[in-house]
């Protein structure tokens, strides 16, 4: 068939000037290993704990043996402040809002058993004061239970839902797999086609039987090969360097081929239809950008409110991300068959609307 | 039957009427020119020809083809460079001969072609790296991929140093010689007077006159004159001897000649007057002059309007 092959030279030739440029090549495959290699080292581990300055003003050993717990936990790290400094100017001048103070008369109040509180500082908008509060309290009940020579009857084991111990990285992938199918293909077709239509390239093109078609088709193909290899990459590093688990199951390919089919042609119908190389890429920017941030990218969806929700509902890499992860992480495919035809209808529109505003000869 | 033929073709853009009712036609095998500054809607009428831009109204034939309506059959027997022809930036000419060879679906040898239109040396060298005149003729490589009989040129040598020029031109005589009809539009005369065989000169959106430069020339020149270096007197003596059309200005006359022998007889009253003389040119008009004549204006290197004083 004429048209198969006319694709085929085309992707071909754009596949051997994409080789040769190394912006492309840049966002095609070292981009996504620089983002999972980022974000698997700001994610990887459980982090290290937090530090907790305490205050013991007790003269007893109860106190000492609280906070020796506390580090203990291996949560907090905790470091004491000499009784002679002023506690609260401490903190301030060590840019520090966590902090315990144990009381004076700690121990003889254990012993006798009278109430008594220790104090926390705390700031109300810091998720570490969240959890240096928890682990305070944790450890406090359980000195409570020592001395009413109780035991513990009720406990947690940790888990995640899935069946090996998953990581923290492992739930970022779907994200950054869903960001480097946006952003090679989108920003390479937004600068190519306002660059070709610039240089005169389509109208060129346009005098030999290529159609534009077949042009699209031909990027779309090539789009497609290279978020394959990106995929691949991103995981192999994922696995090799974080030791995250990767689902390798055969439900991410309809994203992998769809991704590629929605953002080529979305970036060539924005590309398209600007009037010049600049005002192309305001416009990509303006699309991509936003679109990278509401659709669950680095952050869940269902953190945001409501509204926003809604317009991430209409952002097709929405259905990317939730697609893949929901075939990733939770191996809820059935779910997954809704986000595959959504973004199925929602590719094939943009696709349609981007062959017809492409503008091979003038009229 | 001709390669070209065109009545009464209008186009318009909004208010601006780029081409207003022209009419010409390209015989096969003929290099055809179409003269004139820039907005002359040379580029309008040579992209309808080559189906790129829809005509408003009039009859356009090209190797029998309707070029709006049957463009793809039309575009497969076409070679065409546009205007300030650029391609894709990492290519080199070698592989972007093959490229074309694909999308046409034809073989060919690729360095055959470039040997054609002279690239050879620099058929592995990424199209950014070429010169000016390389690219015009990588230009011209793939304008000849799919074996055309008719070859539109629009400004082909446009920006280019004179020694890249004239190696376009002798790649265009060569396809001349290969009995390929050609289109070319160019602003400069020289280039048209050196190899077109025909040349239409068009300002404004319509032709003003079409032939050879030859017939345009004999047509809208002053004729063949001579120059003298001398003072009004000598301007009066030859007037008297001779009965021809003289005039002077400063310390410059100059005799409108009528026929081939006028030419001794000017020479010979020069001789006989006894006058002081010197620096004897004979001239005729050149298709520049002429088109000055026509347009009221000369051409820049941009092809721009200027006035002339």
């Amino acid at each position: 068939m004429g048209a198969a092959k006319r694709i085929r030279a085309d992707l071909v030739n754009f596949g051997r000037s994409y080789t040769r440029s190394r912006i492309g090549l840049f966002f095609g495959l070292a981009f996504p290993v620089i983002l999972i290699l980022l974000f698997g080292a700001i994610f990887s581990g459980s982090g290290s704990p937090a530090t907790v300055y305490a205050q013991n003003q007790d003269n007893g050993p109860v106190g000492l043996q609280f906070l020796q717990a506390l580090n203990d936990t291996g949560a907090l790290q905790v470091t004491l402040v000499p009784t002679s400094q002023n506690f609260s100017q401490y903190l301030l001048s060590h840019s520090s809002s966590d902090g315990i103070v144990v009381p004076p008369s700690f121990t003889a109040s254990y012993e006798a058993g009278i109430p008594v509180n220790v104090t926390e500082y705390w700031n109300p908008s810091s998720s570490t004061s969240q959890g240096v509060f928890g682990i305070t309290s944790g450890v406090l009940n359980a000195f409570n239970l020592q001395r009413a020579h109780g035991t513990s009857v009720l406990g947690v084991q940790r888990t995640t839902i899935a069946s090996s111990s998953y990581t923290y990285i492992d739930f970022l992938i779907p994200g950054m797999i869903g960001f480097a199918i946006l952003v090679s293909p989108m920003f390479a077709l937004v600068n190519i086609s306002a660059q070709y239509k610039r240089d005169k390239i389509f109208k060129q093109l346009s005098l030999t039987p290529l159609t534009k078609t077949d042009w699209l088709l031909a990027k779309i193909g090539f789009y497609m090969i290279m978020t394959i290899i990106s995929f691949l990459l991103m995981s192999a590093f994922g696995i090799f360097a974080f030791g995250a688990h990767i689902t390798f199951t055969p439900w991410v390919i309809p994203f992998l081929l769809l991704g590629p089919f929605m953002f080529v042609s979305l970036g060539m119908l924005v590309g398209t239809v600007s009037t010049s190389v600049e005002s192309a890429a305001v416009v990509g920017n303006l699309i991509t950008f936003p679109m990278m941030f509401l659709s669950g990218t680095f952050f869940p969806v269902s953190t945001m409110p409501a509204y926003l929700q809604n317009i991430a509902h209409v952002l097709p890499l929405f259905y990317v991300i939730q697609g893949l992860n929901n075939v990733m992480i939770y191996g809820n495919d059935t779910a997954a068959v809704t986000d595959i035809a959504v973004l199925a209808v929602l590719s094939a529109v943009i696709f349609i609307l981007a062959v017809r505003f492409f503008k091979w000869r003038e009229d | 039957m001709a390669a070209i033929e065109v009545s009464s073709l209008k186009k318009a853009y909004g208010s601006l009427q780029a081409v207003n009712s022209i009419s010409f036609d390209v015989k096969e095998g003929e290099v055809f020119s179409l003269l004139g500054p820039n907005g002359a809607g040379k580029t309008t009428t040579i992209e309808i020809l080559e189906g790129l831009r829809e005509r408003d109204s009039g009859e356009v034939t090209v190797l029998g083809l309707d070029p709006w309506k049957d463009g793809e059959a039309l575009h497969k027997r076409i070679g065409v460079i546009p205007q300030g022809f650029t391609f894709l930036p990492y290519i080199t000419p070698r592989e972007a001969v093959n490229y074309y060879a694909s999308l046409f679906d034809v073989k060919v040898d690729a360095d055959e072609i470039l040997r054609k239109v002279i690239l050879e040396e620099s058929a592995s060298s990424r199209f950014m790296k070429l010169s000016g005149g390389q690219k015009q003729k990588m230009g011209l490589a793939l304008s000849l991929v799919n074996e055309p009989d008719l070859v539109f040129l629009d400004e082909p040598t446009t920006g280019l140093d004179p020694q890249a020029r004239r190696a376009v031109w002798e790649v265009i005589r060569n396809l001349q010689h290969e009995g390929i009809s050609v289109l070319l539009t160019t602003h400069y005369l020289e280039e048209a007077e050196e190899l077109a065989d025909r040349v239409a000169i068009m300002n404004k959106g319509v032709i003003i006159t079409a032939g050879t430069p030859k017939e345009i020339i004999l047509e809208y020149g002053s004729g063949e004159r001579i120059r003298v270096h001398g003072d009004s007197e000598l301007a009066t003596y030859l007037k008297k001897q001779t009965g021809l059309e003289v005039s002077y200005s400063d310390n410059s006359v100059t005799v409108v000649l009528r026929k081939k022998e006028d030419t001794l007889t000017v020479l010979e009253a020069i001789a006989r007057s006894g006058l002081h003389w010197s620096d004897v040119t004979v001239r005729n008009d050149s298709l520049e002059d002429v088109f000055v004549k026509l347009v009221g204006s000369r051409m820049t290197e941009g092809g721009q309007e200027a006035p002339v004083n």
